[in-house]
């Protein structure tokens, strides 16, 4: 896969397609050596040059690999290429792509890098590209998660659509004889001085013919027409009709349903099993072990989950603990532990001898399901040297290269095409119901299998939101914060996620600080954040903001309460510890958009306000709430938050809502707890989240003051528990320092 | 079995007990109603029954059969929309989209009954109707400019 490959692939397709009449643009191959998968599957009458623009004499496609589970990624992609191209996004179809390095994520490595995120200076940046780069070279990985998607596509795509849009110039100058200075381009098409269109399609032949243009300056955002405003998403029409295809609707000629029961005891073996009652079943065709489990194979997915139901099982024990107490007893053994230290994360004056009067508290933060509402589905066809996957996934090349493993087929005859994901939360990050679709699919060679889990499968295989613990002591001297100490327990995620990739987590595992070190506090004399790992519970994964949900609730709330002890004004005093420019800008935006200076709550009604940074994002959440007789009810809440640049308002607005009532709703009344080794909580009524008639009214405010673009789909989450807490505390008294809070207070 | 869809008179052969839900899924290729929960805790799968909003997933085939059954398919297209599609589209309502089936026939078949809800008559009555990407505010707000459209039809 060197550079010389690549070179002649290259000649080799300007030959052909002088003869196949279209042509695809970009400048990729000046900044990556890698293969341009549009050239796999290339039609005759088709061509392409690079991985996200290609052009043939019927239509326009640009390619978005991001995955979309509900963030609207595939819009903001596609948004960023149209811009620059000059097309609108009706005149296109867009396509979830052909998995390749091409598309590695260049997004995530800024994190990966050990400075805080709201460092930045040339030094700082020379480091993360140093480190992203190192991550392009070592390990190419299309991923879509921690929040990358707009770091990684910002400049590239814009730049694949402005290189595309210059040749296409070129190839019109050629036909037309007018110089390229004298050609504009609107609406597909290139634009003479007579006013007469050459459309971007019919241009394709002859733009193929000419070396592609490398270099062009980006627009200035002054210049944008589509990004920065509301454009609509292209998603938006499908979703509300019905007539959008989410994996669970795939279907293929000849498909058999299938549904699969594996231990909820996670990661243990099955003992036995009895499925002849269910093979009588009507509509049912086999029933047969996999790993850990059973699947069973019907013409019709009702009936394999009846079937399924109807078998009955012998399950082994699994390795971690089966009672919940012992696995919180577990992290109240570890933490402060010099053997379970994970890092000493952050370390700023000295907290033990700090002055002041101390505050002191312990939190917790329990397992959560992702629950997303689609339940894990993947449709694969296993053909004789060749594998066909349908799914939504968020690690595209992991997909094949397990399933690669599994069928015995070479992982280049292994083809994902991923799908749209009807909500996800990390959920499809994991990778055993594709494992498992495999698994089943090899086993019926020729026929296409969809799996469906069932939702009771889908909770008790989950792997949850890690518990964590916290533990702090503030310190307050004369009406001010004088001290942080915040010691973090937690289950180490990573490590588990990991495990399952087949990776031993080579590092500490930031996600136990995460939220909790990088809270600026620049102002602060004396602070200290340690995080402390367990690896021996059960497997837990990366659930919407991962370490920063219980971190922030826990750094957070321990701040407040330092406040409110020193009897300062919350919003005024993070403000005056926070101590980063932007940070101050997002609390002195909230302060305004819900006029906290000055605003007289009435009897029975408090606000709490909470800080969150994630991402690289500052995010600042107020919640009013009133304690009625009928219990806690929300009031209204504000956001503000700092993401560098807008792609689209209105998407953001709804990421901004969406992750707020996420926060909220989880922290009110879900948990995942063991008894016996298996998750207790097997559908929503037992993991309800929010209702409608819960949900108070939302105000966001967007602020573009960050040095670089920032993604948004998990920022917005971690601090809504925090602001709720301290909201019930400032109506009622009460401070709540463990999730769920419906354990502790009734809601409306 | 028979039953109406959309309009068109349609025949299965499943069992009494298969609910309404597989059977235009799996039986008649409708993947527009969603599988959520299976236990009526999510509404994704709500479609209209002789005119009344009903979560398939909790009426058999049985029960459904010789009814007049409206699913998301059948109450507008892309070229034709309903007025309750048209305002989720217009508040540009959907996340993961995955729930909006069921949440539109909920909602129409409230404005059905009521053009002109308040706040608390849509909580009411979408409240069983469950969105995890959290899309709420915009639904109420989608919900009062559908009933306007109504209306003023």
């Amino acid at each position: 896969m060197g550079r010389l490959r690549t070179i002649t692939r290259r000649s080799f397709l300007v030959g052909s397609v002088a003869v196949g009449g279209a042509v695809a643009f970009g400048t990729y191959r000046a900044v990556a050596p890698f293969d341009n998968p549009n050239e796999e599957t290339l039609a005759d009458g088709a061509a392409t040059f690079n991985p996200w623009v290609v052009i043939d004499s019927d239509k326009i496609t640009l390619i978005a690999t991001h995955a979309d589970k509900g963030q609207g990624v595939q819009s903001a992609q596609a948004s960023l290429i149209a811009e620059e191209l000059d097309v609108e996004l009706d005149q296109v179809e867009i396509s979830f792509g052909i998995p390749g390095p091409a598309y590695a994520n260049g997004g995530m490595g800024d994190a990966m890098a050990g400075i805080p995120l709201y460092e930045y200076n040339a030094s700082v940046e020379r480091t993360r590209g140093f480190v992203n780069g190192a991550l392009r070279a070592v390990l190419p990985m299309m991923a879509t998660g921690g929040s990358s998607a707009m770091p990684d596509v910002f400049l590239k795509l814009r730049d694949a659509g402005a290189t595309a849009r210059e040749t296409l110039k070129l190839a019109a100058s050629q036909v037309s004889g007018v110089p390229v200075d004298q050609l504009k381009t609107a609406k597909g098409a290139v634009i003479l001085p007579d006013g007469s269109e050459l459309t971007y399609t019919s241009l394709a032949g002859a733009a193929a013919e000419v070396e592609p243009v490398r270099f062009v300056e980006l627009r200035q955002p002054s210049d944008w027409r589509i990004l920065g405003k509301s454009h609509g998403r292209t998603d938006m029409l499908p979703k509300c009709t019905g007539t959008l295809d989410y994996g669970i609707d795939f279907n293929i000629e000849n498909m058999v349903h299938a549904t699969v029961r594996t231990n909820p005891n996670k990661g243990a073996p099955m003992k036995s099993f009895d499925a002849a009652d269910a093979l009588q079943m009507r509509g049912v065709q086999d029933i047969f072990e996999i790993t850990n489990g059973i699947a069973v194979v019907a013409d019709n997915t009702w009936r394999a989950i009846k079937a399924a139901n109807a078998v009955s099982i012998d399950w082994e024990k699994p390795t971690y603990p089966l009672e919940q107490a012992e696995h919180w007893a577990i992290l109240e053994n570890a933490i402060g532990k010099e053997e379970h230290l994970n890092a000493e994360a952050r370390e700023v004056g000295d907290v033990t001898t700090a002055e002041g009067t101390e505050v002191t508290a312990d939190y917790r933060s329990p397992y959560v399901a992702h629950a997303p509402l689609e339940p894990l589905t993947a449709t694969i066809l296993v053909s004789e040297d060749r594998v066909d996957i349908w799914t939504g996934h968020q690690i595209q090349m992991m997909v094949e290269t397990f399933v690669a493993e599994i069928t015995g087929v070479d992982v280049e005859n292994v083809h994902l095409h991923n799908l749209f994901i009807g909500g996800s939360f990390g959920h499809r990050l994991e990778f055993d119901y594709v494992r498992q679709a495999a698994e089943i699919a090899t086993k019926l060679k020729g026929t296409p299998v969809k799996l469906t889990y069932s939702r009771e499968e889908d909770f008790l295989q989950d792997f949850p939101r890690h518990i964590t613990i916290g533990r702090g002591i503030g310190k307050h001297k004369d009406g001010k914060v004088t001290s942080m100490n915040v010691d973090i327990c937690g289950a180490s995620v990573m490590a588990s996620q990991m495990s399952r990739m087949g990776i031993n987590l080579p590092m500490p595992d930031t996600q136990l600080h995460e939220g909790a070190w990088d809270y600026p506090m620049l102002n602060l004399q004396n602070n200290r954040v340690r995080s402390f790992r367990v690896d021996n519970l059960a497997p837990t994964s990366s659930w919407r903001s991962v370490g920063a949900a219980p971190n922030v609730f826990i750094y957070d709330t321990m701040l407040d309460e330092t406040i409110h002890a020193a009897g300062a004004d919350p919003m005024m005093e993070r403000i005056r510890l926070m101590g980063h420019g932007q940070s101050v800008k997002v609390l002195e935006a909230a302060a305004d958009m819900c006029s906290w200076n000055g605003h007289k709550v009435g009897p029975n009604t408090g606000r709490g306000v909470a800080y969150g940074f994630s991402f690289g994002v500052p995010v600042v959440t107020v919640v009013q709430v009133t304690n009625t007789p009928a219990g806690i009810k929300l009031d209204e809440v504000w956001v503000a938050a700092d993401v560098g640049v807008v792609i689209d308002p209105n998407n953001l607005d709804n990421m901004a809502t969406g992750g707020t009532v996420f926060g909220l709703g989880h922290a009110i009344n879900c948990e995942i707890t063991y008894a016996n080794g298996v998750a207790q909580q097997e559908n929503y009524y037992d993991h309800e989240a929010m209702r409608i008639w819960q949900c108070p009214p939302i105000h966001f405010k967007a602020l573009e003051n960050l040095e670089k673009v920032r993604g948004f789909g998990e920022p917005p989450v971690p601090p809504a528990a925090p602001a709720l807490g301290n909201a019930i505390f400032a109506a009622t008294g009460k401070r709540l320092r463990e999730m769920p809070f419906n354990k502790f207070v009734d809601f409306v | 079995m028979k039953f109406t869809i959309n309009g068109k008179a349609q025949e299965v052969d499943v069992e009494d007990d298969m609910p309404l839900l597989w059977v235009l899924r799996d039986e008649l290729g409708l993947t527009g109603t969603k599988y959520g929960c299976g236990v009526a805790q999510c509404g994704a799968c709500t479609v209209h029954m002789d005119g009344l909003a009903v979560r398939s997933c909790q009426v058999t085939a049985a029960t459904a059969a010789d009814s007049d059954i409206v699913t998301i398919e059948g109450l507008g297209t892309p070229d034709s929309l309903h007025a309750v599609q048209e305002a989720w589209v217009e508040h540009q309502v959907a996340q993961c989209g995955y729930c909006q089936s069921g949440q539109i026939m909920q909602a129409a078949s409230l404005l059905d009954m009521n053009d002109a809800p308040s706040d608390e008559e849509i909580d009411v009555v979408m409240g069983g109707n469950l969105c995890r990407c959290g899309t709420y505010p915009r639904i109420r707000a989608a919900v009062h400019s559908a009933a306007a459209k109504i209306r003023e039809a």
